[in-house]
């Protein structure tokens, strides 16, 4: 065990793992968390606390995961380095491992320019592989980037991104590799809609045996309206929803049943895939449909750890 | 090498010259006259705006070069106008405005009215491209010379980001996504193993992060012999 949080048991011991996403508000009301944290207990194994998503401020993912865990919810702390040097980021994961949070997911963080600070500066002083490099050598080595000794353990199950629709696409498991090489133990990916494609990827990375060195969870959207569908498609950066869905979305005579029946269809082609390990639920702003879903797509009841 | 400027929006500059009613206007031969920012047309135009605002202008010259050494002597040769004037307004790069200020014989404020933007490649006439962020450790060597400090918005290290999509950048259409360039140079070299390599941290202390930088050529050639 890296870490031995539930999240790694879970996935240590071969179940197909659920993940959820709570997003938290941009002010300082906990009930929020606490809500989304109560409806998805027990529906996932973790739940991933957004960082500034999307470069909106909102409550720090470290409060955010700090509420999930008093709650008895097991959190995923999202980690951009969009927003902190490597002295805030070190500080930042030897608060969290402190205070129990040990599942730390490392991105690079959507641009600036998208949020509603535009005008402020990015810091990526170190990328997202740096990042999965700088938190495996704090818990193995349990050194910091600069070589001093850290007092204390620092157990941390280390997770990354990947994005199978971005492109050059012949570069996406190479890319995968080398988080795994910088030493991603799980993996959770962009929303799944061009099932396809995504298997093609698959099939790179199990041809490198990633799948046996990492875990895999790929992400899936469930899509509320038509106008949400349209608006993925033509808007968000680096997800692909084909022409197929929106038409489905726009004809459906009820388009949040319609969105529920695309994503379970999606999920149950993903069990399929060898090398998948488990799911990613973002249901930005639905969060509600969360328990019927995991319901319907069969995967109750979640393993208890 | 040429600084690239931008003209200050007019409202700006009146705003910094507001207490001032005699104005020395200085522009540069070299970088701002090339940018269409701080050239002799440029000049003459600004003296026309503070005129007809009415402003007095005591006198305007064009440095050849404001960066370099000689623009104490220039600002010697003007020193009569230049004191009649309240204010310098220079239409030269950061640099030239630095110069000017540190080699004026009286203090007297010395205003921008330019802003400086980047070191540009000229990539065919009046086009120019940031393609250097000067950071003090160059990874050219390893990004099949296209530099991705400067080139990815993010200043990726190790490989494209989620949000390359048909080789542009998430943050415009207009930007290229530096990581596709520099995998499609990679592979036409068939060096795309090269890109498996995690490159470390980077130095930021010998960039801008390190306090200003300084070089004494004179004594780096004296320590190399």
């Amino acid at each position: 065990m890296k870490a031995g949080t539930k999240l790694e048991k879970v996935l240590e011991s071969g179940h197909f793992a659920v993940t959820a996403e709570a997003g938290p508000p941009k002010g300082t009301n906990a009930e929020v968390i606490k809500k989304k944290g109560e409806l998805l207990r027990n529906y996932c194994d973790a739940v991933n606390v957004t960082d500034n998503q999307t470069a909106i401020v909102r409550l720090s993912s470290l409060a955010g995961c700090l509420l999930l865990k008093e709650q008895g919810v097991e959190p995923v702390m999202q980690m951009v380095v969009r927003d902190r040097n490597r002295l805030a980021i070190q500080s930042d994961v030897l608060g969290a491992v402190t205070l129990g949070i040990s599942n730390i997911l490392c991105l690079s963080g959507d641009h600036q320019k998208f949020g509603n600070h535009p005008t402020a500066k990015g810091v990526f002083d170190i990328d997202s592989i740096q990042l999965i490099q700088t938190l495996k050598r704090m818990r193995d080595e349990k050194k910091f980037i600069c070589g001093e000794d850290i007092s204390g353990e620092v157990p941390i199950f280390i997770g990354a991104a990947a994005n199978p629709f971005a492109d050059p696409f012949e570069y996406r498991a190479s890319r995968l590799a080398k988080k795994v090489k910088a030493g991603a133990d799980f993996i959770q990916t962009q929303a799944v809609y061009d099932v396809a494609r995504f298997a093609r990827w698959m099939e790179m990375v199990r041809e490198r045996g990633l799948d046996r060195q990492v875990h895999i969870l790929a992400g899936v959207i469930p899509i509320k309206s038509a106008g949400m569908a349209r608006y993925m498609r033509d808007y968000v950066p680096g997800v692909i929803v084909p022409d197929e869905v929106v038409t489905r979305m726009e004809k459906a005579a009820s388009a949040k049943e319609e969105g529920l029946k695309i994503v379970l269809e999606i999920i149950a082609q993903l069990k399929e895939i060898p090398g998948v390990h488990g799911i990613h639920i973002m249901a930005v702003g639905w969060e509600d449909i969360v328990p019927e879903l995991v319901e319907r797509a069969g995967l109750m009841p979640r393993p208890t750890i | 090498m040429k600084t690239i400027t931008r003209q200050k929006p007019q409202e700006e500059v009146m705003g910094y010259l507001a207490k001032c009613h005699k104005v020395y206007l200085i522009g540069c031969g070299t970088c701002a006259t090339l940018c269409h920012t701080g050239g002799k047309s440029e000049v003459l135009e600004m003296k026309e705006k503070l005129k007809a605002a009415g402003k007095e202008v005591s006198g305007w010259m064009i440095i050849p070069t404001a960066c370099d050494e000689l623009t104490k002597y220039a600002l010697q040769e003007e020193a009569q106008r230049i004191k009649a004037a309240d204010c310098v307004l220079a239409m030269t790069c950061a640099i030239g405005v630095q110069m000017i200020s540190l080699h004026l014989k009286d203090a007297k404020p010395v205003y921008p009215a330019l802003n400086t933007l980047f070191i540009g490649m000229e990539e065919s006439p009046g086009h120019f491209t940031e393609v250097c962020l000067q950071c003090g450790s160059c990874v050219l060597g390893r990004t099949a010379a296209v530099c991705p400090l400067v080139r990815c918005s993010k200043s990726l290290l190790n490989g494209p980001c989620g949000g390359s999509s048909e080789g542009k950048c998430e943050v415009s259409p207009d930007i290229p996504c530096a990581w596709q360039l520099i995998y499609e140079r990679l592979k036409e070299m068939g060096r795309l193993e090269e890109l498996e390599e995690i490159e470390p941290t980077k130095d930021w202390s010998v960039s801008v992060s390190g306090g200003p930088r300084k070089i004494d050529i004179e004594a780096e050639c004296t320590s190399l012999s």
